[in-house]
């Protein structure tokens, strides 16, 4: 496979993109260019922060390192695999075994346990029900929320709820977790709590790629790309922040995330 | 991923909204329990009117005689006897397909037992009659051919004659009758019949041998027959020939010439029925049509649910498709829970559309009559609806894309 050939000459690259790009046509002939020839690289073990100004183009880019959607012109190789071209399908599989997704407003089903929730990929990666609870019980766990497994989301706090949905995106063992605003609802003590669970992942092997228009969040990344007009304007790593979640200091910081 | 994860991920779905999807199943119950109820009605009429008329007699054809007139009056039929007792002989040994026929004179006569009197209907005949009409003794012996040509002072009586005059669950086999004046032996008792077509009293009768009738109760007119003929075919095919065949040995026999009114007439009691059948077969056949009605707008009420709950699950859609669902995943979901909602409304319509049959043929006094095959089609009806009725939302929901969904707010 050509996994192998990769492997040889840049062992931890993850995926690569050449020369992406994205254009969205909006009827009447009005076209909007999202992405206007993007390439990078991130290896694995990375963790990057994408950010950007509304309109920038992140979000698309994240879209397609997703496999959420596919590229106009260029090339995307995952695993030194192109998935550029590949169908709904098999793009659905690609995600299913390959990405983990966290989204701003979490996204859990409602009235649904949280363990059902983080069953929910292995379900559809035909995981059998004993093994399914297991994985789903083990990633809670990991997430620190075992003892929560039968509650549901509306009894949950934010913080809670994000964490039931790392727990759900970590299940099925990806490689990349995609995390799109993953703070963008939390206050800022659980943003580092969330943060700080996203930099264990990091150390554990898992690839964390992370859009944020907040330069504090950024800062716990080891990368940080920054785009503008749907080109890459500044890519540099950087020494991470640690994220230590400092002790309650004061009222108003216990906000949601102080429910646990 | 299996049909029984998509089976109970479908399950949970309708089960976080209860109250919706009892009520889109009730449409579904609704249709099916009347498409079966309506059914169960016809059929329960049409076999009603069928017993009405087989106890009439099986493949059964009436002759009657001609009409007197006089003065301009004409008096109808039966008013001038012109049967013979040769016609009757002529009936039986020269159609091949006359199986039986028999002589029936008639009428009302009061008797007497020992306790009560009782007025009813007295009919001469000969055992023939019996085979005509299907109709056996419970208790006794039927008079037969020595009887006739003995003139022996005999009858058998029908069950609402024996209450009237011996009393409920009275045996009234060698009890004495007298009618007329003469005392008359019971040998049989006749087996229930009931109600005919037009609700006369089938068992309110005595029988007894033309030749006692003609001597003891009504006299005859020597050669002519003071009554009618009842003739069985031999089959219900050829019951109508049979008739034909008759009205040309007659009219060969009386001498009618071509033109000329009859002076008698067949009368072919299945085509009666055949035509009151119809009745009842257009009426079923309207009933299951209004109710299938009720099912289609049951299903049309699942689509429109369906459609709703795609509307309003597209971040859920969403998710399930980053999460890794194929389009398939989802169209099979939302087309099961269509599925589930549709077979289990068809199941509960199904046991309420045979309660509803059981109350009614329990009020009308109708045998009760499931045909399964209306079960089977209502099922199947039900679950191509949940199909056809889910296959728009559940193609809608598949089509959407991943990341239109997850951002809809």
């Amino acid at each position: 496979m050509a996994t192998g050939q990769h492997c040889v000459e840049s062992p931890s690259v993850l995926l690569r993109l050449e020369g992406v790009e994205k254009v969205y046509a909006l009827g009447d002939g009005v076209e909007v260019r999202a992405l206007r020839g993007v390439s990078m690289e991130v290896r694995a073990g990375e963790f990057v922060a994408v950010m950007g100004a509304s309109g920038s183009g992140k979000s698309t880019l994240m879209n397609l390192l997703g496999c959420l959607d596919r590229p106009t012109a260029g090339t995307y190789q995952l695993e030194g695999r192109d998935v550029s071209g590949l169908s709904r399908n098999e793009l659905a599989e690609v995600r299913n075994r390959t990405m983990g997704f966290v989204f701003q407003s979490f996204n859990l089903l409602s009235r649904t346990s949280a363990k059902e929730n983080v069953e929910l990929p292995l379900l559809y990666a035909g995981i059998a029900t004993k093994e399914r609870r297991e994985r789903a019980r083990a990633a809670l766990e990991r997430v620190g929320l075992a003892d929560r497994a039968n509650h549901h989301p509306n009894q949950l706090s934010g913080g809670q709820q994000q964490r039931v949905a790392i727990a759900r995106a970590l299940v099925n063992n990806p490689r990349i977790l995609l995390a799109d605003e993953p703070t963008g609802n939390l206050d800022s003590r659980t943003s580092v709590e969330i943060m700080a669970l996203f930099q264990d992942l990091g150390r554990s092997g898992i690839t964390v790629l992370l859009v944020t228009h907040e330069a504090d969040i950024a800062a716990f990344a080891t990368r940080v790309v920054m785009m503008r007009d749907g080109r890459v304007v500044d890519d540099r790593t950087q020494l991470p922040l640690a994220a230590v979640p400092g002790p309650v200091q004061n009222d108003d910081a216990a906000g949601t995330g102080g429910a646990q | 991923m299996n049909l029984w994860v998509t089976f109970r991920v479908a399950v949970r779905a309708l089960l976080r909204n209860k109250t919706r999807s009892g009520l889109t199943a009730l449409g579904i119950v609704i249709g099916v329990a009347a498409v079966i109820a309506m059914v169960a009605i016809g059929e329960g009429a049409k076999v009603k009117v069928a017993q009405a008329f087989d106890a009439m007699g099986t493949n059964l054809l009436i002759v009657t005689s001609g009409s007197s007139h006089g003065g301009g009056m004409r008096g109808g039929h039966g008013s001038m006897p012109t049967l013979t007792w040769g016609d009757l002989q002529a009936v039986r040994s020269d159609i091949s397909t006359v199986k039986y026929a028999a002589p029936v004179c008639q009428t009302n006569a009061s008797m007497q037992s020992d306790e009560q009197n009782w007025t009813s209907n007295v009919v001469g005949t000969s055992p023939e009659y019996f085979d005509i009409r299907n109709w056996p003794v419970v208790k006794g012996v039927l008079f037969g051919t020595a009887d006739l040509d003995a003139g022996t002072k005999i009858l058998v009586m029908g069950s609402s004659v024996a209450k009237k005059l011996f009393g409920e669950d009275v045996d009234p086999v060698g009890r004495t009758v007298r009618l007329r004046g003469s005392p008359f032996t019971v040998v049989g008792l006749l087996a229930d019949k009931g109600q005919g077509p037009m609700g006369q009293d089938y068992d309110d009768v005595v029988v007894m041998p033309v030749s006692t009738f003609r001597a003891k109760i009504q006299g005859g007119l020597g050669q002519f027959i003071p009554g009618v003929i009842f003739v069985g075919a031999t089959s219900a095919k050829t019951t109508t020939r049979t008739g034909r065949d008759i009205g040309d040995l007659l009219r060969d026999r009386h001498r009618i010439q071509a033109g000329l009114e009859d002076d008698f007439s067949v009368r072919n009691l299945s085509e009666l029925a055949g035509a009151s059948q119809q009745g009842t077969q257009i009426m079923t056949t309207l009933l299951a049509a209004v109710a299938a009605v009720s099912l289609l707008v049951g299903g049309i009420g699942i689509m429109n649910i369906l459609l709703v709950s795609v509307t309003e699950r597209t971040r859920e859609i969403g998710v399930r498709m980053a999460i890794g669902a194929k389009p398939r995943n989802i169209l099979a979901q939302f087309l099961v829970e269509a599925l589930t909602l549709s077979v289990i409304g068809g199941l509960i319509g199904i046991g309420l559309g045979i309660l509803i049959a059981q109350q009614l043929a329990a009020s009308f006094q109708w045998p009760l009559l499931i045909r399964p095959d209306v079960i089977v089609v209502a099922v199947g009806f039900s679950a191509a609806i949940g199909i056809g009725f889910g296959l728009y939302p559940a193609w809608k929901a598949s089509r959407l894309d991943p990341i239109d969904a997850l951002r809809y707010e």
